[in-house]
């Protein structure tokens, strides 16, 4: 989606370098979106990492007396049809619902950079067949590949992961390749090659490390792209299953019961909202720090 | 650069995603726990008749026999037989298609009608009240959850203020028009109906709006880009300078060069507007080919959804390949050397 230009790396490099008020301040002057998506991810970790201290019940606790109640002073976000309290199950959700995004960006990452790495190293027929394997897996349509690969799987959270994750390799894949035969060239890796270095170690030692931050731009944007797919899968009932807390299974069950008791289905859809909003607005701003061509505009 | 010479290698690339969707389908149908026999013949079924499925199946053959031969189905446009509906699935698709097609293509319709002139406005007042809102409104667009505005939107139109449908194609008291075109809104006009056009047309309100506004966002924010792009290019400053009115300059010099990147994202939102399409039709109970495959994997109907999946991919790669070609010809630095 987003092609990144090797020339824009001299921006990336100065950017850590300040320091963190100017970069607020900088994000606040510039694009107070930025800040807005920075602000929401911000609570969206102290949510998952604090979501015992937060959540005012157990996620999972039945309480039948309590079946169905509207938002309230005492369940902010009304109760499900067996009485938990859906505020706390919104919480516990940001655990499924952005922990699976992160593995699935993490795995499809790893393997996407390290095929990618590798054939930009190797060359020759390996990096042409890898190559040709991936046109042919963008050429099609990702989603429902995955959707196709999570029903054979069988419905679980891990399986619809795992079906994410992989037809997402190959956009990893041309990135880390593109970086690769970039750098390929540069006189640093061509020293090391003179001393001997072998593949792995040019791989571990300059390509990595020098690569790394457009993959991670990357990676942010394709977060909330991500957080939908695995809401989308649990909603037709290939993600997550009904007793866990996953935002995508709250607002599947909420669905019956849409017409008498919309808080049900309207707050864990909410949260997928404005946690996807947050990753695209983070991701599209540093994006256009990182690209000073952009960041001009 | 001549045009075969761009036209051969995508032929080529063509053949190995038709064939990359026959190995991948193929071995997801292989990779299903359980024997498909059994699936098919049910829990009661004796040895002896396992046995007979499993020979009119072709599963007693070797891997690669079975290949060859599910290829050589599919070449043929034969998909298989659902175990749900027990009808081909190539007459199942057949049947759903076109409301899907209809849904997706008034989407798309709506999406490019809104969103590229917001784009352009965007580009052009850059920074300013407009270029907010529509960058607010590209925002919330691709990052939607389609299904959950869905809900919200029949919650809203069709529960609370009821002034329309949430469901279905056409009202109960209509009958379906007799199948010409299986476009609704076409059909029901042949048949010079037009209360039930009308009911049509209020039933396609909801499922079209929500379904665009996801492609909307993805629409705007590529137009405006390559807007933003356009607009610093040379020749636009010397257009201006040569004293042309800034109206011309946009809309003669910049917005064709801006519009021709943009046919390729065309094919590429096609991919979104039928993942969309799957969503947007489960919600609103939209008789396609969404809830058809929604339906198959909660029945875990395997044939149905590798059935799906292999028109799906083919039609997406296909078109993709016309969008493609388009692009070539709009493009004069290519046309012109070819």
């Amino acid at each position: 989606m987003v092609a990144i230009n090797p020339e824009d790396q001299s921006a990336a490099g100065r950017v850590p370098k300040r320091s963190r008020l100017h970069f607020l301040w900088y994000l606040t002057r510039r694009s107070p979106l930025t800040l807005v998506g920075l602000l929401i991810i911000t609570l969206l970790v102290i949510m998952i990492v604090g979501a015992p201290f937060i959540a005012p019940y157990d996620p999972n606790k039945v309480m039948l007396s309590a079946r169905l109640m509207p938002p309230s002073a005492a369940h902010w976000f009304g109760t499900d049809e067996v009485g938990r309290d859906l505020f706390s199950r919104v919480i516990y959700g940001s655990r499924a619902s952005c922990g699976a995004a992160f593995m699935i960006v993490l795995i499809s990452m790893s393997i996407g950079v390290f095929l990618g790495c590798l054939s930009g190293i190797v060359g020759g027929v390996f990096d042409s067949a890898m190559m040709r394997i991936m046109d042919v897996v963008l050429a099609l349509p990702a989603l429902v590949l995955a959707m196709a690969l999570a029903a054979a799987l069988g419905p679980s959270l891990f399986n619809s992961m795992l079906a994410v994750a992989i037809v997402r390799i190959p956009a990893y894949v041309r990135l880390a390749r593109g970086q690769t035969l970039s750098l390929r060239e540069r006189v640093f890796v061509k020293a090391s090659r003179t001393f001997g270095a072998s593949n792995l170690y040019i791989l571990r030692w300059h390509m990595l490390p020098n690569a790394l931050s457009p993959l991670i731009v990357q990676a942010t944007l394709d977060l909330g792209g991500i957080v939908l797919i695995a809401a989308a899968l649990s909603f037709i009932g290939l993600g997550a299953q009904p007793p866990t807390a996953e935002w995508g299974a709250l607002v599947s069950s909420g669905r019956s019961f849409i017409l008498d008791q919309w808080w049900y289905g309207t707050f864990p859809g909410l949260a997928i909202l404005v946690t996807a909003m947050g990753c695209n607005l983070l991701g599209d701003g540093i994006r256009d720090m990182l690209d000073p061509r952009l960041g001009t505009r | 650069m001549t045009i075969t010479r761009i036209i051969v290698p995508r032929l080529i690339l063509l053949f190995f995603v038709v064939f990359g969707v026959a190995i991948i389908t193929f071995a997801i149908s292989h990779l299903i726990p359980g024997d498909p026999a059994r699936l098919i013949a049910g829990d009661r079924a004796s040895a002896e008749t396992l046995e007979n499925v499993r020979r009119d199946l072709g599963l007693d053959r070797p891997v690669t026999d079975q290949f060859v031969i599910y290829v050589r189905n599919l070449l043929h446009g034969d998909l298989g037989t659902s175990l749900r509906t027990r009808r081909p699935v190539a007459a199942d698709i057949a049947t759903f298609l076109p409301a899907t097609l209809e849904l997706g293509l008034l989407s798309l319709v709506l999406a490019v009608l809104i969103g590229v002139p917001l784009g352009v406005f965007s580009a052009i007042y850059k920074d300013g009240p407009i270029d907010q809102i529509a960058r607010t409104v590209s925002v919330c667009g691709i990052s939607m959850p389609v299904f959950w505005f869905g809900m919200v939107v029949i919650l809203l139109f069709y529960a609370k203020l009821q002034i329309l449908p949430g469901s279905g194609r056409l009202a109960m008291a209509f009958a379906a028009p007799q199948r010409v075109t299986g476009f609704f809104l076409i059909d029901t006009l042949l048949e010079g109906r037009f209360d039930a056009f009308l009911s049509a047309v209020r039933h396609l309100i909801l499922p079209t709006f929500v379904l665009a506004f996801a492609n909307l966002g993805v629409i705007t924010r590529q137009i405006r880009a390559s807007m933003l792009d356009v607009l610093q290019e040379d020749y636009i400053r010397t257009a201006r300078a040569s004293g042309l009115r800034r109206r011309v300059v946009i809309f003669n010099h910049a917005l064709r060069n801006a519009l021709i990147p943009s046919i390729t994202l065309l094919g590429l939102a096609l991919g979104d507007l039928l993942y969309g399409a799957v969503l947007t039709e489960t919600i609103f109970a939209w008789p396609g080919m969404g809830t058809y495959v929604v339906t198959s994997i909660q029945t875990l109907d395997f044939p149905a959804i590798m059935g799906f999946t292999v028109v799906a991919s083919i039609g997406y790669v296909l078109i993709n390949l016309v969008i493609d070609l388009a692009y070539m010809l709009a493009d004069p630095q290519i046309r012109e050397v070819g």
